[in-house]
């Protein structure tokens, strides 16, 4: 089982969610974060004062996979994410240990 | 406001003493005039509670949005109690020509039939009442994000004793600067200039934001912001239409311009921002609104259609230039930017209402100057006399009575607390649970 944890642009949650759940991924968490990288900041203008504003709001979606849907469910990601533009955002994928369905504890890949 | 007299001084003075009284009682109520300062008593309270409110409540980051909503309640509260205990009589009672006196406190001698002019007195005291309420509510955007409430409740309250009432008395209770002819329709002395010099004088003496120059301090609600830009603009029509003092010509005139002030100056500080800085921006255009508004306020009441277009477009000019000469080049944390617009505004406007109440400028002509001017040259003379005495008498007082509230209370919070912001800090509340 595999996280994939996206920092994406957040107008292309729709589209994500769409392509995720065409691949059969229907559970996701999405949390507003706020971020940079190589797009660096952006500067506001208020009353004729320019300032800096480093960080960025991004959106970090997290879904859990299982090993076998991870590269569908990445590409996936990357299509749907892709304006081709900077600050479009990345993923992360790591280990999951143990998965537990709460309701039921079901574990393991039954849990996804 | 209740009557332009002028030379020679004393005479038309003692005049106003032995008439005054009796001019009022022989009137007769004149009903359309009573329901229209009705109505701009509303609309005038409404541009603090909570058109001001939230316009300043926007500008400030979230941790410190009750500090503006609940100074401008509380703010309202004091003022109208202290305008009726003694403020009002400070203002309009005969007194002598720099101060009203005692006679009228606690609206000694307002009765439901006491008239002012042809309306009734009760209600010209509360019209009144809502510019002393407004008016400290101006203030408080220079000193914002970082002053005790304890310091802002005591100062306000001494401020509109000492300095706003008095000055109401000067210019429209009959007192000196009335005398000469000064025209200020609707408070670009008395309110404008008043709230924008001490809030420079407030900012410089309690000093600048931690984190002013270091780190932005952006608006957290520029949503909340334009809401309260919007009421003011619609409150406004009762400020300058109201200070008529009846459903009259003068009324519509003083709204017609003060519309079109409140419109070019949006527009004008729209376009110098797009072409100094490559975007309009909705807080631009907002001030640039508030800057039309506050620039016409005196001169509203004297002007035409065409010369509310010169004086709105240079409104959105120099108060744009202010703003950044004072915070950006100064370095003088005038949070709100209340100076810079009001009182900027508040000074071009006093004398613009020199030159555009002139009958003799073709399209650009206004309704005429003081009784007993006869030039323009005259009336500007008059005009900056109001300006720098307003001016003078509001910086020293203001500075005196910051200097008593510091001893009495202190007038900042701690580093620290400046830190966790001011809602929790003073009120033990937050704005926002999200």
């Amino acid at each position: 089982m595999k996280m994939i944890t996206a920092i994406i642009k957040p107008f292309k949650l729709d589209e994500v969610r769409d392509a995720l759940s065409d691949i059969g991924i229907h559970g996701m968490t999405v949390t507003e974060v706020k971020g940079f990288g190589r797009q660096k900041g952006h500067t506001e203008l208020y009353r004729g004062a320019e300032y800096i504003v480093d960080f960025l709001p991004k959106l970090k979606l997290e879904a859990a996979v299982s090993s076998d849907a991870l590269e569908q469910a990445t590409e996936a990601i990357i299509k749907a994410a892709n304006t081709g533009k900077i600050g479009d955002g990345k993923i992360f994928v790591t280990n999951i240990e143990q998965t537990i369905r709460i309701r039921t504890g079901e574990t393991g890949q039954e849990a996804l | 406001m209740i009557a332009v007299t002028r030379s020679p001084f004393k005479l038309s003075f003692l005049i106003l003493l032995t008439l005054l009284p009796f001019l009022t009682q022989a009137d007769e109520l004149n009903a359309a005039n009573t329901a229209w300062i009705m109505t701009s008593t509303a609309l005038v309270l409404m541009m603090t509670l909570p058109g001001l409110a939230l316009f300043y409540g926007g500008l400030v980051r979230s941790k410190n949005i009750l500090f503006i909503l609940m100074q401008c309640f509380a703010i309202a509260g004091i003022a109208s109690i202290l305008w009726v205990v003694v403020g009002y009589s400070i203002a309009f009672d005969e007194g002598n020509p720099y101060f009203g006196g005692f006679g009228k406190m606690f609206f000694n001698g307002i009765s439901e039939s006491t008239l002012a002019g042809d309306i009734p007195e009760s209600l010209f005291a509360m019209f009144q009442m809502t510019f002393a309420i407004i008016t400290p509510a101006l203030i408080i955007g220079g000193f914002a994000e970082r002053t005790k409430f304890s310091a802002v409740v005591l100062f306000s309250a001494l401020w509109l004793i000492l300095v706003y009432a008095p000055i109401t008395h000067w210019v429209w209770g009959g007192g000196w600067l009335q005398q000469m002819g000064l025209l200020d329709f609707a408070g670009g002395t008395v309110v404008h200039i008043t709230a924008g010099v001490a809030a420079l004088v407030a900012a410089i003496v309690i000093g600048p934001r931690k984190s002013f120059g270091k780190s932005a301090t952006t608006p957290h609600n520029l949503t909340m912001t334009v809401t309260g830009a919007g009421m003011l603009w619609v409150g406004w029509f009762g400020f300058n239409g109201g200070s008529a003092l009846a459903a009259n010509g003068d009324a519509a005139m003083a709204m017609l311009v003060t519309h079109i002030s409140a419109a070019t100056g949006a527009v004008t500080w729209m376009f110098y921002e797009w072409i100094k800085f490559g975007k309009p921006t909705a807080l631009g255009t907002v001030t640039g609104m508030v800057a039309g508004l506050g620039t016409i306020t005196p001169a509203s009441g004297f002007v035409g259609p065409a010369g509310a277009l010169v004086i709105g477009f240079i409104a959105g000019i120099i108060c744009f230039n202010a703003v950044i000469i004072i915070k950006q080049k100064w370095k003088i944390d005038d949070s709100l930017d209340v100076f810079p617009v009001h009182g900027v505004g508040g000074i071009i406007g006093t004398l613009m209402a020199g030159i555009f109440a002139s009958s003799e400028l073709g399209i650009f002509s206004g309704q005429g100057f003081a009784e007993g001017i006869s030039s323009m040259s005259e009336q500007l003379k008059v005009q900056a006399i109001g300006v720098v005495a307003t001016f003078i008498y509001t910086a020293v007082v203001t500075y005196i009575l910051l200097k008593i509230v510091a001893m009495v209370t202190g007038l900042r919070v701690n580093p620290d607390e400046e830190n966790q912001g001011l809602d929790i800090i003073d009120h033990e509340e937050r704005g926002y649970d999200m």
